[in-house]
């Protein structure tokens, strides 16, 4: 186990105090009645306070059994589970689970609850006063960006598959609870909700540094959203756990070679994130503008297409010089082409955002989603090079490299433990 | 709020003029009640209109006025409706326990057996289970009552068990996720999403115990069976045909009760 200090993201200075508690498993071990084999073994792991881990691994090597084991939702058949010093076989199990969160795919949300009952759960159990209760609510919808006013009074079903996770989380953190533990939670919504959803537990969890165990099945969301990665053999065995960082410079053997897959250079896009990049800034227009004039700056800067944003620099969608052909104003249109990404997006995001865009390029957008620039390939291609010269050609997949021409889509070979 | 950028001030709408399609926010649900429960007592109330002005210039022989006197067809509804609903009273309270403990983990193989020996109740041939236990008792009130529990339960126990076998296992998890005890689960989470199944249940065990509480006659239970079997007896179609319209009447009120309870009982956000 390595004792790296923790890892650049939780190190970032503009973040909040550590509220997550240690949880230490010394030889923990399951045994399903009536099976040859145990889930887990003889598992002993150290996970550190304010740290997020990911465990991954095959389909049925023990992951669920592990992460359920520390809320006790699964009693281990042997060994000890430490949290932030307490042995928690001792607790009530209910009790016990009242201070850990937890959150499952699809957010588990109850569906004949409205929003606000499903969040005020665990604190109406614990007891605490209406008022509280309620100002909680409302501050745990806003921080998972849920407008209270709006969300409150719906039912799971009237909200949407994001939406719901997000609820999922907020009911899980209701009574500020040190750990979270989260079983796939990002499993059953689209690509694109996902990446979002992420983006928003780093941020809170930037805010919050509790401790949280995530189960994961995506190599890409593990390198992203991990302090550390904990990767599993067949029954619960521990390949190796570390740093994405160092996981992916040097594999521990052949097992995590092949689940870091093909590219591994490729997946180390998704340790650097937009805002760490020097931008393009796309040359813009807005609506009302005379198409000649804004023809004319294109040509300049020589750009075959140009972002319309609005009054308040918020970008709308994409126009090739063709349509600027002829005099007259610029018109307002569908704005159905254009991708955007946030600031914290990984360069892997954006890559991925690239792709299905029409324009091979993403949008970057910040504060109050205006335009700070975008994401092309030669920016992709710029941060290959360097995070190859940085690895020192330790790994040598040069044949797994895009070539610099945008046509080349890379996809197929990037999600291999899908 | 920290700002890392990927997420602003309003992250809904980050990524909108990405994917607008695929993380749409879904209607609000609208509970409208269906047609046909409005039309339900309409129907019931003609058919009752229409009875009542036959009955009021049909020519009558003195049997005929006597058996179908307001007061004795009272007498005899009231009964009926006593009969209905002790065995309904008894049917709830031993069906949606034991239904519940069969689905809990320890009793769950035990739940075919059960659910088994019920079928037999339903499947046996009505009369005879009332003969039956006259004969093994006594004739009355509470001998049918009993014939018509063992005849009912089926239902009300079948549908408890669908009812909380169909709900979702990842919720009950879910549930006992954030430290709710196994019987707050059960009232909070299983029950309240079983309860439309289960209605079902209550409803069909119902109208069942309205039609077959005419069998109670036959052991002098007393009812509204007294009217079809001496409209059988005496050969006086009037009264038998009186009798099974009033009957059918009552089941469809019952009937039409229970779909209302239904449709205000459903929880919400379903
Ligand atoms: N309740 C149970 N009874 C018996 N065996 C079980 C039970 N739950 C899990 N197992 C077995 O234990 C092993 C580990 O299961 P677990 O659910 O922890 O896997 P996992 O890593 O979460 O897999 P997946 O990625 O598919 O979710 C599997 O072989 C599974 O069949
Ligand atoms: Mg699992």
């Amino acid at each position: 186990m390595s004792e790296t200090v923790a890892s650049t993201r939780s190190a970032e200075t503009d973040s909040g105090p550590v509220s997550g508690a240690e949880v230490i498993l010394e030889n923990v071990g399951k045994r399903y009645p009536g099976q040859q084999q145990p889930a887990v073994g003889d598992l002993s792991m150290t996970i550190n306070a304010g740290e997020i881990v990911m465990l991954v691994g095959p389909s049925g090597c023990g992951k669920t059994t592990t992460l359920k084991m520390i809320n006790r939702l699964i009693e281990p058949t042997s060994g000890r589970i430490m949290l932030g010093g307490e042995d928690i076989i001792k607790a009530n199990g209910d009790e016990l689970r009242r201070r850990i969160g937890y959150v499952i795919q699809a957010g588990g949300l109850f569906p004949h609850m409205t929003v606000e009952a499903n969040v005020k759960l665990v604190p109406n159990m614990l007891g605490w006063d209406k008022k509280k209760t309620a100002t909680r609510t409302e501050e745990l919808l806003d921080l998972v960006g849920l407008d209270p006013k709006v969300y409150r009074s719906r039912y799971p079903k009237e909200l949407s598959g994001g939406q719901q996770q997000r609820v999922g989380v907020a009911r899980a953190l209701a009574a500020d609870p040190p750990v979270l533990l989260m079983d796939e939670p990002f499993g059953a919504v689209d690509p694109i909700t996902r990446q979002r959803l992420q983006d928003e537990l780093l941020r809170i969890q930037k805010e919050l540094r509790k401790t949280i165990i995530i189960v994961t099945h995506d190599f890409d969301e593990a390198v992203k959203l991990g302090d550390r990665i904990a990767i599993f053999r067949q029954g619960g065995e521990i390949v190796q756990y570390d740093t994405p960082e160092e996981i992916l410079a040097s594999p521990a053997d052949d097992f995590v070679e092949s689940f870091v897959g093909a590219g591994a250079t490729l997946r180390q896009l998704t340790l650097v994130r937009v805002k760490d990049v020097p931008l393009d800034m796309p040359v813009t227009a807005r609506i009302g503008e005379d198409k000649q004039e804004i023809a004319r700056r294109a040509m300049q800067e020589g750009a075959r297409d140009v972002v319309v944003v609005d009054e308040r620099n918020r970008p709308l969608r994409w126009v090739d010089l063709r349509e600027l052909e002829g005099s007259g104003k610029l018109a307002a249109g569908e704005d159905n082409k254009l991708k955007v990404i946030g600031e914290g997006a990984t360069l892997n995001d954006a890559l991925d955002t690239m792709l299905v865009s029409s324009h091979s390029s993403a949008i970057v957008v910040g504060r109050g989603n205006q335009i700070v620039g975008r994401v092309n390939v030669d920016i992709i291609t710029n941060a290959i090079a360097l995070l190859r010269s940085a690895r020192n050609g330790a790994n040598d997949d040069l044949d797994e490299m895009p070539d610099h021409d945008s046509s080349t889509r890379p996809s197929g070979a990037r999600r291999v433990t899908r | 709020m920290t700002v890392d950028g990927s997420v602003t001030e309003r992250p809904n709408e980050a990524v909108v003029a990405d994917a607008p399609e695929m993380d749409q926010e879904p209607r609000r649900i609208k509970r409208k009640l269906p047609k046909s429960l409005f039309i339900q007592p309409v129907l019931i109330l003609l058919a009752l209109a229409g009875f009542l002005i036959w009955r009021a210039n049909a020519t009558l022989t003195t049997v005929q006025e006597r058996t179908l006197g307001y007061s004795s067809i009272k007498a005899e509804t009231i009964e009926h409706l006593k009969l209905t609903f002790a065995a309904a009273v008894i049917v709830l309270a031993i069906a949606i326990p034991l239904g519940i403990a069969l689905t809990r983990k320890k009793l769950r193989r035990v739940a075919t057996p059960v659910t088994f020996v019920a079928n037999i109740g339903q499947a046996a041939p009505a009369i005879g289970l009332f003969v039956l236990l006259a004969i093994a008792l006594q004739v009355g009130f509470w001998t049918s009552v009993l014939a018509l529990c063992a005849y009912a339960m089926l239902p009300v126990l079948a549908n408890t068990i669908v009812g909380l076998r169909g709900v979702d296992q990842r919720l009950v998890e879910a549930g006992r996720g954030q430290g709710m005890s196994a019987m707050a689960v059960l009232f909070r989470v299983e029950l309240p999403l079983a309860v439309p199944v289960m209605l079902t249940g209550v409803r069909t065990a119902l109208v069942l115990l309205v039609g077959t509480a005419t069998l109670a006659t036959f052991i002098d239970g007393g009812g509204l069976g007294v009217l079809i079997t001496t409209g059988i007896n005496l050969f006086q179609p009037k009264l038998l045909v009186s009798g099974a319209l009033i009957v059918g009447l009552l089941a469809l009120t019952v009937d039409w009760l229970g779909r209302l309870f239904e449709e205000l009982f459903r929880p919400k956000g379903l």
